[in-house]
């Protein structure tokens, strides 16, 4: 659970090497977290980042947990194995991502297959295990990390955007199924967020870092909010942007 | 199966669990038979601050005998004065039936509205205790379901370890399903209270002191400022007193009392409204209106013991976010310390209401009993400042450096190490909890916080 002041005892990153995830532990990590679970590909990496974290804390027991984003249905056992390491899963930050920038589908449309599995088909999986297990521990929070770049889906990178778009109201209605339960998801939207997987790229317009991400998410994890978007004001141009007509919308230099 | 959303009385850290509301014995019994691995844990009126009470996703055998069509389940002799309870009875009706006939509750938290398990399974104290102690000091016997279903009898005399276990074992040793209770003899409802306002810290504590007069007070407590700053830092209201003798009351039934609830706080208010300013009015009110020379006067039970339930659901005052009661206690030599954890949280621009100060008794038999012999400071705050975690681990810090502990009815935010260090017998305490529940079946989000039984255990 978490206790009086907000601070959840053993909080999980799926993704253990996102920027904007660490960003996120950055800021959870407080007196009163007693277990950090990092659940990456590269365990070595995801040590890394959390020096610092473990550092400050030295009562802060920190594991790993070794998975592959795009292994859908291993996401049962990699659940089952967190569980087993920590107990209760109060808090899970979703940040398994790929971007892939750049690839050419045309010449290589197999490599989509791997967009579908870590952005929409595996966070799908664990989110449902995640659910059920935070069912029945009668509390648990996700943290799932979206992209403004599914609200409405355009060209160099269709893939990116259809995932996240997928994966964004699948959330939405995960929540909402689990009303009740003391489970709930919170849906983060950022929008061009400059990190290590976006570097080289050309900024968009309203473009933020992890920390401005990492301190909205803070924020809102104790409310009841279901979708945050960063920088906030990003919600009041999509309902602008959402309802263009196609023809002026495809025009827009973003 | 009722699933429902359940926090404690601070309004944070809400979880879910399957909530079985029952008196029934037989009840509990099948319920508890039933369990999942999340165990089982029983509240009464949900008046401890934080996790006590609650168990997520398991279940919550929630024992009040309010509005108890029965009647209330209690077996009184005025002759002797030893009531026998069911557990689920709360303060509130006990004083209801025994205070017009000559008797009052040998302890009382600063609301009526707990009940006999609640009392016992936390220990409660009053502004009694330098000279009565604690709750469980006045329980003759109690009557304990275990995990296995079996119902036991238990005394300070037959089995005085599962007893002392049970006393402040935060409902994680069995069901209380009744207890006996020495009540004290009184001879009006009236208390003769001495009230003195005193300009800072230093008078308040000279004048509590164990070395003045103190202990020829049945009651005695003080409420402290913690807005005032420089040379009133700590100003505050000590109130000291005993039940009126019969001659004193100029009534013709000295023992009428009539304890009513005259406002209810709304429904829904908006966060912010107890901030620093409103806090610091209210304050500064109370301190001006309390006499500047000692002065003696008649007051009735609710006015002296429980002036907050006056307000009926007062902690709504808090709005949404709820907030946090911190209460601590440090050895009578370190003053110190109060000193510094006032300075911090005023210096945080923590706004707390009157904070409540008292000179405690030593600590009785049971391991996890909070009082022991020292200064207890209590005050309440709004959960959703910010940096909040961050500085209460720093006053936690101060507190165990200088010997202290925390009260577990009271807490919704110390860690597993901070229990350890605060009650040196805890492990003693583990070992008797396990010997009196192998299964694992009691369990808490207070006790899955702060690790005090093993969850690894499978049931």
């Amino acid at each position: 659970m978490k206790n009086g002041v907000g601070v959840a005892q053993n909080i999980v990153l799926f993704g253990g090497t996102s920027e904007i995830g660490h960003a996120i532990l950055h800021k959870l990590v407080k007196p009163g977290v007693s277990h950090v679970v990092l659940v990456s590909r590269d365990i070595d990496a995801a040590e890394n980042q959390i020096a610092d974290i473990a550092d400050r804390y030295p009562d802060l027991e920190i594991h790993h947990v070794r998975f592959n984003a795009d292994d859908s249905a291993s996401m049962v056992h990699v659940v089952a194995e967190v569980a087993q390491q920590v107990g209760d899963i109060d808090v899970a930050v979703i940040a398994q991502g790929v971007l892939q920038e750049g690839v050419d589908y045309y010449a290589n449309p197999a490599a989509l297959l791997p967009v579908a599995d870590v952005n929409f088909t595996g966070t799908m999986v664990l989110m449902y295990t995640l659910a059920a297990q935070m069912r029945s521990q009668g509390y648990g929070k996700m943290v799932l990390l979206s992209s403004v770049a599914g609200e409405r889906v355009r060209k160099g990178n269709p893939a990116y955007g259809a995932t996240k778009a997928g994966i964004d109201s699948f959330a939405l209605a995960l929540d909402h199924e689990l009303v009740g339960s003391g489970v709930s998801v919170l849906v983060v939207r950022p929008g061009f967020v400059t990190t290590k997987m976006t570097k080289g790229m050309d900024k968009a317009p309203f473009s933020t870092d992890a920390d401005s991400v990492a301190i909205a998410v803070e924020k809102a994890i104790s409310t009841s909010k279901t979708v945050i978007w960063v920088p906030g004001l990003l919600q009041y141009m999509f309902l602008i942007l959402k309802n263009l007509p196609t023809a002026v919308w495809r025009k827009l230099p973003l | 199966m009722v699933m429902q959303r359940l926090s404690g009385w601070g309004r944070t850290a809400w979880t879910v669990a399957d909530l079985v509301h029952t008196t029934d014995v037989d009840v509990v019994r099948s319920t508890i038979s039933a369990a999942g691995e999340r165990g089982v844990i029983s509240r009464g009126l949900g008046r401890s601050y934080g996790a006590a009470a609650q168990n997520a996703g398991g279940i919550v055998l929630e024992m009040s005998a309010e509005n108890d069509p029965m009647g209330i389940d209690a077996d009184f002799d005025p002759l002797t004065g030893l009531l026998t309870v069911a557990s689920s009875v709360s303060i509130d009706s006990i004083l209801r039936m025994c205070v017009p006939q000559g008797w009052f509750i040998p302890v009382t938290p600063g609301t009526r509205f707990v009940t006999v398990g609640g009392a016992i399974a936390s220990d409660i104290h009053g502004k009694n205790h330098h000279i009565d102690g604690s709750f469980g000091q006045h329980v003759r016997s109690l009557t304990l379901m275990l995990s296995s279903g079996e119902v036991i009898e238990l005394s300070p005399e037959q089995n005085p370890a599962w007893f002392w276990a049970t006393v402040g074992g935060m409902g994680l040793t069995g069901v209380i399903l009744r207890a006996t209770v020495a009540m004290l003899k009184i001879e009006s409802s009236r208390v003769e209270v001495e009230t003195v306002r005193l300009e800072n810290f230093d008078a308040v504590s000279a004048a509590m002191g164990a070395d003045g007069v103190d202990d020829d007070y049945r009651y005695s407590v003080a409420w402290v400022d913690l807005l005032a700053t420089g040379t009133s830092m700590g100003r505050g209201v000590l109130t000291r007193g005993d039940h009126a003798t019969a001659s004193k009351v100029d009534n013709k039934d000295p023992l009428a009392y009539d304890p009513r609830l005259t406002v209810s706080a709304p429904g829904w208010v908006p966060n912010g409204l107890l901030n620093k300013w409103s806090i610091k009015a209210f304050n500064e009110a109370w301190y001006r209106k309390a006499p500047a020379k000692s002065h003696i006067g008649l007051e009735s039970i609710p006015a002296f013991f429980h002036p907050l339930d006056g307000v009926n659901r007062w902690n709504r005052l808090y709005g949404k976010q709820g907030f946090i009661q911190y209460q601590f206690i440090v050895p009578l030599d370190r003053t110190d310390v109060l000193r510094k954890v006032i300075e911090k949280f005023s210096g945080a621009g923590v706004a707390s209401f009157l904070a409540v100060l008292k000179r405690m008794g030593p600590q009785n038999n049971a391991p996890m009993s909070f009082p022991t012999e020292g200064w207890t400071l209590t005050l309440d705050m709004a959960a959703g400042i910010s940096g909040l975690a961050e500085l209460l681990s720093d006053v936690d810090s101060l507190v165990l450096d200088a010997g202290g502990r925390h009260y577990l009815a009271k807490d919704s935010h110390v860690s597993a190490s901070a229990v350890r260090r605060g009650y040196p017998r805890i492990d003693e305490w583990m070992s008797t909890q396990e010997e009196m529940d192998p299964i694992g079946l009691w369990r808490s989000d207070l006790s899955r916080r702060l690790g005090l039984v093993d969850h690894r255990r499978s049931l």
